[in-house]
């Protein structure tokens, strides 16, 4: 982000206040069912100020009105407010972890489900098909990743990175005790890397909302990194309500590395497995 | 447990090159009941380790942000490395891994913006050295909101760019060399434990 722009926009929502960014809320719920009023207000602000210079857009209320008129901008919108930038085995530690202490439980069930909530571009839910391949559950496993972004999930489903991001990727496979080359997994052309339609087979991309939309199934993991930062006290107690519901007994929950159960209010109904992971099980 | 932390007793405070050094002048002079929220400028990919060298030598409580904890009194708060610390308006801190900001993430700019936002008049920030420019315009907002607003003085600083920054585009309400700044911010009102 440039910070000529980001100071900026900053003064520029600063001087308009509030009332519009909470009418704007309430307007896209209205119009598009996406409900973004309990979101963590400080940074979704930034990212509305931000989003005012992406679209051209004087103020909050002008951007109202262009994304309830035209719906092909407000996907634009959905996925500018929501994309984060992620990389496959982000902190290895964590996929270390999830490979040594809860793949051994999760290799005791017949089936396996996971649900990776939040999946934005793909790259959390390709790295588990890559873990789960390597400790040869893949073929009994379905990987739900879910989104509320229709373009995000047409991205992850795609499963194509830019070339320079893979030296990132690989490095961060190795950390995580990657037990093979990542480029394995991978074909490289044009600049881009296309990752194997073997971990494909196992993903099923689909919208879901944390905000408005109840449990589809039951799962043995739910791994949610990176997306609580995003929400008020409210909905985060809403999104973990729901992994709650969603996982069997004994089931894990990982979430990001900041990320914490601690001031949520279903903390009790979970236990600490790997407790510097943010790796939890369902008591 | 702490009390949690009122709006008129936090500080924010950024700091880059040369910031340990000069927090060093400051954090452990603190006392009492205020809370402190730092963005120190490190590398994203390594442990940092400012809670391991503070945490000795302060009185105050350290230890690095958890996304949504309430802030409490008589605690110094840094950023985590590779992510945006913000405050919310009540009181609570946010993570985020938006995009870096000058480079930098945490950003001090950052920190500072969601200050205004959530402390309105009552923010109180302190921007010491630095090689960039990072903090300048979050300090500017906080002085134009009314806060406090104290840079270092650049010809006492380390690396004098990031104090110079903030001082070409707004008048802090002070600007002072390091140990009276660990002065000031000791004076600063601390909430009555009786009030509450």
């Amino acid at each position: 982000m440039d910070a000529q722009v980001d100071t900026q926009a900053h003064d520029l929502l600063s001087r308009v206040g509030d009332i519009e960014l909470t009418m704007l809320l309430e307007a896209i719920y209205l119009r598009y069912h996406q409900d973004f009023r309990g979101y963590a207000r400080a940074s979704l602000k930034r990212r509305i100020a931000q989003s005012l210079y992406k679209f051209g857009c004087p103020t909050i209320s002008r951007l109202q009105e262009r994304l309830l008129h035209e719906p092909t901008t407000f996907t634009e919108f959905l996925r500018f407010i929501t994309v984060q930038v992620s990389e496959m085995f982000r902190d290895p530690s964590f996929f270390r972890s999830m490979r040594e202490v809860v793949i051994p439980h999760l290799a005791t069930y017949p089936s396996v489900k996971i649900w990776v909530a939040g999946c934005s571009s793909g790259e959390e839910a390709y790295s588990y098909a890559i873990l789960l391949k390597e400790e040869g559950l893949l073929d009994r496993t379905i990987i739900y990743a879910t989104d509320i972004s229709s373009q995000n999930l047409e991205q992850a489903q795609a499963g194509v990175y830019a070339q320079e991001r893979i030296a990132q990727f690989t490095q961060n496979y190795q950390r995580a005790g990657g037990r093979s080359s990542f480029s394995d997994y991978y074909a490289a052309a044009y600049g881009a890397a296309t990752l194997d339609r073997s971990l494909k087979a196992k993903l099923v991309f689909s919208d879901h909302s944390l905000s408005t939309d109840s449990v589809f199934t039951e799962v043995q993991l739910v791994s949610c990194r990176n997306v609580l930062i995003y929400f008020g006290d409210a909905l985060q107690d809403r999104a973990i309500g729901l992994f709650r519901e969603s996982l069997c007994r004994k089931g894990f929950l990982g979430l990001g590395s900041r990320e914490t159960l601690r001031f949520a209010a279903d903390a009790a109904a979970f236990i600490d497995v790997v407790r510097a992971e943010r790796i939890y099980q369902k008591c | 447990m702490l009390n949690e932390a009122n709006a008129h007793c936090v500080v924010v405070i950024g700091a880059s090159a040369g910031g340990v050094e000069a927090l060093g002048e400051i954090l452990p002079r603190l006392a009492g009941d205020l809370s402190i929220v730092a963005v120190v400028h490190l590398p994203p990919d390594k442990p940092s380790l400012l809670t391991s060298i503070f945490s000795p030598r302060c009185s105050l409580q350290v230890k690095e942000a958890e996304d949504k904890e309430p802030i409490s009194s008589g605690t110094i708060y840094f950023a985590p490395p590779d992510y945006h610390v913000l405050i919310e308006e009540n009181l609570h801190l946010a993570l985020s891994l938006d995009e870096p900001v000058h480079h930098s993430r945490p950003s001090i700019d950052v920190l500072f913006h969601s200050a205004v936002d959530a402390l309105g008049v009552n923010a109180k920030a302190v921007l010491l050295t630095g090689a960039n420019r990072d903090g300048a315009a979050g300090l500017a907002a906080i002085n134009a909101a009314g806060g406090i607003t104290i840079v270092q003085h650049p010809a006492h600083a380390l690396a004098p760019e990031m104090p110079s920054a903030a001082l070409s585009m707004c008048r802090p309400t002070h600007v002072l060399p390091i140990d009276a700044i660990a002065a000031l911010i000791g004076q600063f009102p601390q909430p009555r434990r009786d009030a509450r």
